[in-house]
């Protein structure tokens, strides 16, 4: 059984969010960088949980970005994981990285990738599909639940309004999200192990951008709130239905 | 011409695929072509009526082993559909659904998506779709540069017209791949509300003690036809099922009307939430963060203010 989970850098849940160069890049002055919550706590250590089930697994990470990852590589392999594999471009369009990735697994010949549900800065949720579509695999999305039994696969994967159960045979691509493992915290022997795993760093392939991002901006603040008495709680109602107009 | 998939259960078009039918109508008319829709799977509605929203033609592929999801063969179909019409873009709901074919779609057609658009796009000056990004935090201005594209839109993020004529129907015709994926079980919560979708969200945090008081937030929930939510602990000590958890690391929702009681407000429980157009604070502590993100709030114990609140709601509806 050989596993590929993909590792995404994102910044800090309490980061500022600002915009440098014209409103054209994030302002990553004193940004803190952390693993994809999602990648991190769900598809990473649920991986690790089958490795530990069944030791003969084989579990690598990948991840596409620049040097400045090899921390947060660094503290995925502390977790768990027998290697990592860097691809040396700057994250951007989703399309190229899933390329970057999908290349590496074509090589691999993994039977299982995982991906988080989305990462929580460009929100798309794209890279797991668009992996599985240039490898011609299955993917189920949004998966709270993960189990395998030899080559067959169980999830539960979230819906609108429920839960639905999908079989499906290796190899598959899934996106995890919260439900599928609990979060861990590395301990000294992983972040002391985790120095000398192998960690390769590979050139990507040249592939075109679909999309480019050309601004951000910040909503606008809030005017500011309105106070009701405690005691008034009709006046509230009043002003949902007669000002605000949503009930 | 612009597609729009349509997403639905149980035999009916889901509201998030209304919007996006507006939608696709809107962008049609911005661009100067049409929009058409395809249905792949069986409903019981009349498709006709997607005419409402804009719609002139819906190209339906009624085969029930399409009302399951194997994301590769609604890609496949989908696909097919795009070459047939010829399509140059299409438009998803950024559901569950959307999240699972747009991006395999994307790959396929080596088509540029913007998934979690929240406006129609600029096309002045090249293609920009506007999103959704760090979890409500901001939006990025996105151009699709390929010739083929694909939007998926937020929920909630876009009205519904209910203003055109029935449209045509035509029977579309492709070969569906033996699916993959079994679906061997669906599990509704039935008679709630589907929190991504709801107008109004009524959601409960640490400040409730405990599960046994929810009947705060339900009792508020029922009486103004509310979806249900919570922060984080809550759902992480199981007071509430984990679907209910939002924010930056659960469910990013954009309701007309978001009710936070007992909640602080920190700043991954906004995240998810701040897209909500208006949102009401109820909390005991003047100096909770969660004020300064409201539009309208109540200082005070939630045990003694929220059943009035609630009340009230009864009596301007008419509930006794
Ligand atoms: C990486 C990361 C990701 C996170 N992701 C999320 C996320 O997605 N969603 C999320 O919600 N949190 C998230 N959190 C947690 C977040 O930081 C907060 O800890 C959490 O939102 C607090 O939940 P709370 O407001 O329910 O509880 P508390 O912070 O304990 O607040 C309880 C509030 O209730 C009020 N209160 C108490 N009694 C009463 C009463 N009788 N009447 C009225 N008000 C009362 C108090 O004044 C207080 O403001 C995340 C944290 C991290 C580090």
């Amino acid at each position: 059984m050989k596993i590929l989970v993909c590792i995404s850098k994102t910044p800090d849940t309490t980061a500022k969010i600002a915009f440098s160069d014209n409103n054209t890049k994030f302002a990553t002055d004193g940004v803190q960088w952390i693993i994809n919550p999602y990648d991190e706590w769900y598809s990473l250590v649920r991986a690790i949980e089958i490795k530990e089930a069944d030791p003969s697994t084989v579990l690598h990470l990948v991840n596409v970005g620049g040097a400045d990852s090899e921390p947060i590589i660094r503290k995925a392999l502390a977790l768990g994981g027998d290697e990592a594999i860097r691809i040396n471009l700057e994250a951007g369009d989703a399309f190229c990285i899933a390329s970057q990735i999908a290349s590496v697994a074509k090589e691999g010949g993994y039977d299982l990738i995982l991906t988080g549900k989305e990462t929580i800065d460009y929100n798309g949720s794209s890279i797991g599909g668009m992996v599985a579509e240039l490898l011609n695999i299955p993917y189920i999305s949004h998966a709270l639940k993960l189990t395998l039994d030899g080559n067959e696969v169980s999830c539960v994967r979230e819906i609108e309004g429920g839960e639905e159960t999908d079989k499906v045979t290796l190899p598959v691509l899934v996106s995890c999200q919260k439900g599928m493992a609990e979060q861990r915290i590395p301990n000294m022997r992983g972040i002391m192990g985790a120095r000398t795993k192998p960690l390769k760093v590979l050139e990507p392939v040249a592939v075109d951008a679909l999309t480019q991002i050309v601004s951000y901006d910040l909503p606008p603040a809030k005017e500011g709130v309105k106070l009701i008495p405690a005691d008034q709680p009709e006046e509230l109602v009043r002003l949902l239905r007669d000002e605000a107009k949503v009930i | 011409m612009v597609l729009v998939i349509i997403d639905h259960a149980d035999g009916k078009i889901k509201k998030s695929s209304l919007e996006a039918a507006t939608y696709a109508a809107e962008l049609a008319a911005q661009t100067g072509t049409t929009a058409e829709a395809l249905i792949a799977g069986t409903i019981s509605e009349d498709a006709s009526l997607l005419g409402l929203q804009g719609i002139k033609k819906v190209h339906t592929l009624s085969d029930v082993s399409l009302n399951n999801l194997d994301a590769q063969v609604h890609t496949a179909v989908i696909s097919e559909a795009v070459e047939k019409t010829g399509a140059t873009i299409v438009v998803f709901s950024n559901n569950s659904y959307g999240k699972s074919v747009a991006p395999r779609l994307s790959a396929k057609l080596k088509a540029g998506l913007v998934a979690g658009a929240t406006a129609l796009p600029d096309t002045s000056n090249g293609f920009v779709v506007r999103k959704s990004v760090f979890s409500g935090k901001a939006f990025a201005n996105v151009g699709i540069l390929s010739a083929k594209k694909i939007i998926s839109l937020n929920p909630n993020a876009f009205h519904i017209a209910d203003g055109g004529q029935k449209a045509e129907l035509v029977p579309f015709a492709a070969s569906v791949p033996q699916p993959k994926v079994t679906v061997t079980g669906t599990e509704k919560v039935t008679g709630e509300v589907s929190l991504s979708e709801a107008e109004i969200v009524v959601s409960g945090g640490r400040g409730l003690k405990g599960p046994e008081n929810w009947y705060l937030v339900t009792d508020l929930a029922h009486a103004l036809g509310a979806a249900t939510a919570c922060s984080r602990p809550v759902a992480d000590s199981d007071w509430r099922p984990h679907h209910e958890h939002v924010g930056q690391t659960g469910l990013a929702i954009a309701p007309n009307l978001y009710i936070a009681i007992g909640i602080s407000g920190a700043i991954q429980h906004l995240a998810g939430v701040n897209r909500s157009k208006t949102i009401v604070v109820i909390n005991k502590d003047p100096e909770a963060p969660f004020f300064k993100a409201a539009d309208y709030g109540i200082v005070g114990d939630a045990f003694e203010v929220v059943p009035k609140i609630t009340e009230a709601v009864k009596k301007l509806k008419g509930i006794s």
